[in-house]
């Protein structure tokens, strides 16, 4: 990929808002945000210190907000900010951070570094300092409609087999249903259970649904590489296919980007709220069971444990209703020690799976939840993500470890009460 | 002559570079503009702000172990600065002649000595902190250790000052104060104003998401 410095300082320089001006100015380099974050405290990098991340960021402020970088650069006493600054802090940016959010929740004086951190990465995607990981996936995203290449014949293939182990018929472009379901590729392709266990869990509580042929996927790889203009032309997706089916909401899947970047970025993204609601999966399959329209039944009892992914839980606000289903489908829930708002990163969000280069890295700080997982004893891991699901099974996998990853939309599914006799999905 | 210059026009010259660049940076920072938010929040933003300007006070349980030194350190140090900055008798006086224009209860002199301590205590193992651990020497700049010492020799000679009740070190602690208003505002001390901002922004983005940031 060509760089162009001059194109990245610009696109940096557009980021720093108050917010962010604020930010610099209070921190106290006391160190503490190191403290949070899973790529320091398991390689005890201090180059991986959340707010070093940003140094690129930070001079380009001082240089150009304070009175001292100002007159500091014009004595010659500092160096504005080079292309080899951009070049040396990449896998900073992106390699070692999962815009995971933990750090911003410990800052004493109150700074989102992570915050900061995407929008760090709007200057970098500009400036052509991006792994070649992520510009694929985006390259993906933004011509095939999908990060891992998953076309609408290959979600159709899925969907017909999810058809014909449920004898349900899914349905497509459904005009003027109430909730458009959303997928993500990784679901397409290695977890199609969830595809069906919606399905059937829809169809039992009689949910009027449907999926776009236009707009299927809900992931954004342009939020992860840091671009606004993919970000806006993947959201807009969405939004053109649900505002032309006219539905009320849209189902964001368990994947936790996709749910950040549908429900919290994409309005100001497009640059106006939209014309129907988002709801996350865990969120809708919450108020169906609290309004009754969901029965479930029977309790697994296995010990089993949840990993909060960060962007539905942390970052996305979404804290409660996992609990309450697990509460409903399990009686041997327990939490790990570090959990909810404050929970352990995977190792793998904020585009850092997809980033081939960051695999070492990634594996190794998958240590930390091993050691919540062996502090904890618990042989099932229930997750809301499949991606986090994918890093988990590869991180259980490298360390050896005898424990299972399930989905918890699948498991809900697995205590559907029986229903009376199976009827086609979509009704209503 | 010096102890006159001291005493008048250098207290109003420093008074006034701290004011009107305390303001300054105040008004950089709302400048550079905040973007609506366009997400239809899940709960408000200003009760989540004020939440978060508290709730900093106390250090979340794991960061809190991990962070232990730096966070018993912090305390420390804050605590007892603000005790000696606001209730030790001579400040009490001085404050309540030249900008107030009415006094408080001062700290009694055994309880100015055991907050000076401890803050003396709390400056030096995070100064120490700062030299020493890894993560702090990499991030810290010599911002950071002018006004750290600058910090420390005002509390030095404040000390001094008030043990001795000698002139000279009264004027030389206030000359050290006056630099230390005079740098404050370019400086990383700008935090005790804009710690406010930062966990309000925080807070209020978080508020809107529903979590307590
Ligand atoms: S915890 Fe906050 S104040 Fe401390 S170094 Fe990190 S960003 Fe700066
Ligand atoms: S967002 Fe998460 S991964 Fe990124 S710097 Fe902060 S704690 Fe580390």
């Amino acid at each position: 990929m060509s760089h162009d410095f001059a194109k990245g300082v610009a696109a940096l320089e557009s980021q720093i808002d108050s917010r962010v001006a604020a930010y610099f100015s209070s921190c106290v380099h006391c160190g503490l945000c190191a403290e949070a974050c899973l790529f320091y405290t398991e390689t005890q990098d201090p180059r991986y210190t959340p707010i070093y991340k940003l140094e690129p960021m930070r001079r380009l402020w001082k240089e150009q907000h304070t009175f001292w970088g100002k007159f500091a650069i014009k004595l010659g006493l500092s160096k504005p900010l080079s292309d080899q600054d951009f070049a040396d802090w990449e896998e900073l940016v992106y390699d070692s951070c999962t815009l995971c959010g933990r750090c911003s929740m410990v800052c004493p004086v109150g700074n989102d570094i992570t915050y900061m951190i995407r929008k760090e990465r709007e200057g970098f995607a500009a400036a052509g300092y991006t792994p070649p990981g992520l510009q694929e996936a985006t390259h993906r995203a933004l011509t095939i409609g999908s990060p891992m290449g998953v076309t609408l014949k290959t979600l159709q293939a899925a969907l017909r087999h999810v058809e014909r182990n449920t004898g349900l018929s899914i349905p497509m472009d459904r005009q003027g249903a109430d909730y458009m379901a959303l997928f993500s590729s990784m679901e397409v392709v290695n977890f199609p259970e969830y595809i069906e266990s919606v399905a059937c869990i829809f169809d039992a509580a009689r949910v009027s649904w449907t999926i776009s042929s236009q707009a299927f996927e809900a992931t954004n790889s342009g939020i992860q590489i840091g671009s606004r203009e993919a970000a806006r032309e993947i959201v807009g997706r969405v939004v053109d296919a649900a505002e032309s089916l006219g539905v009320k909401y849209v189902i964001s899947p368990e994947c936790g980007h996709a749910y950040t970047a549908i429900r919290w970025e994409g309005p100001n993204l497009i640059g106006r709220p939209y014309k129907f609601e988002i709801i996350h999966i865990l969120e809708l399959l919450d108020q169906l069971q609290q309004e009754g329209r969901l029965k479930l039944s029977g309790l697994t009892e296995t010990p089993l444990t949840f990993h909060d992914p960060c962007q539905i839980v942390r970052r996305g606000g979404v804290i409660e209703p996992p609990r309450d289903l697990l509460g409903k489908v399990a009686s041997g829930f327990v939490e790990m020690a570090d959990h909810g708002e404050m929970n352990w990163c995977c190792g793998g969000g904020g585009g850092v799976s997809a980033n081939e280069r960051a695999e070492g890295l990634r594996l190794k700080v998958f240590d930390r939840k091993r050691k919540q997982l062996e502090a904890l004893g618990v042989k099932t891991l229930v997750t809301a993500c499949a991606n986090c699901r994918i890093v988990l099974e590869e991180g259980i996998e490298d360390r050896d470890m005898d424990v299972e990853v399930i989905g918890l939309t699948e498991l809900v599914a697995e205590h559907l009460a029986a229903a009376p006799a199976a009827s086609s999905t979509g009704s209503e | 002559m010096i102890g006159q210059l001291i005493d008048g026009p250098l207290w109003y010259f420093s008074l006034a570079v701290f004011g009107v660049g305390m303001l300054y940076r105040l008004y950089s920072i709302l400048r550079a503009g905040v973007k609506p938010d366009l997400a239809p929040p899940r709960a408000g933003g200003g009760a989540g702000a004020l939440r978060n300007l508290f709730s900093r006070f106390v250090p979340r349980r794991d960061v809190a172990t991990r962070g232990r030194l730096t966070l018993i350190a912090g305390y420390l140090f804050h605590l007892g600065l603000f005790a000696l900055l606001f209730f030790a008798q001579p400040h009490v006086d001085f404050l309540a002649e030249r900008i107030t224009g009415f006094g408080w209860p001062a700290l009694p002199y055994w309880a100015f000595i055991i907050s000076a301590e401890l803050a003396f205590v709390g400056l030096l193992l995070l100064w120490l902190h700062r030299l020493l651990h890894p993560v702090t020497r990499l991030l810290s700049s010599v911002d950071d250790h002018i006004g750290t010492g600058l910090v420390f020799l005002v509390m030095l000679s404040g000390c001094l000052a008030l043990a001795q009740a000698f002139e000279p070190l009264r004027l030389l602690h206030l000359f050290l104060a006056e630099l230390l208003l005079i740098y404050f505002p370019f400086s990383s001390l700008m935090h005790t104003f804009t710690f406010v901002f930062s966990r309000g922004y925080t807070g209020a983005m978080m508020g809107r998401k529903g979590v307590n940031a």
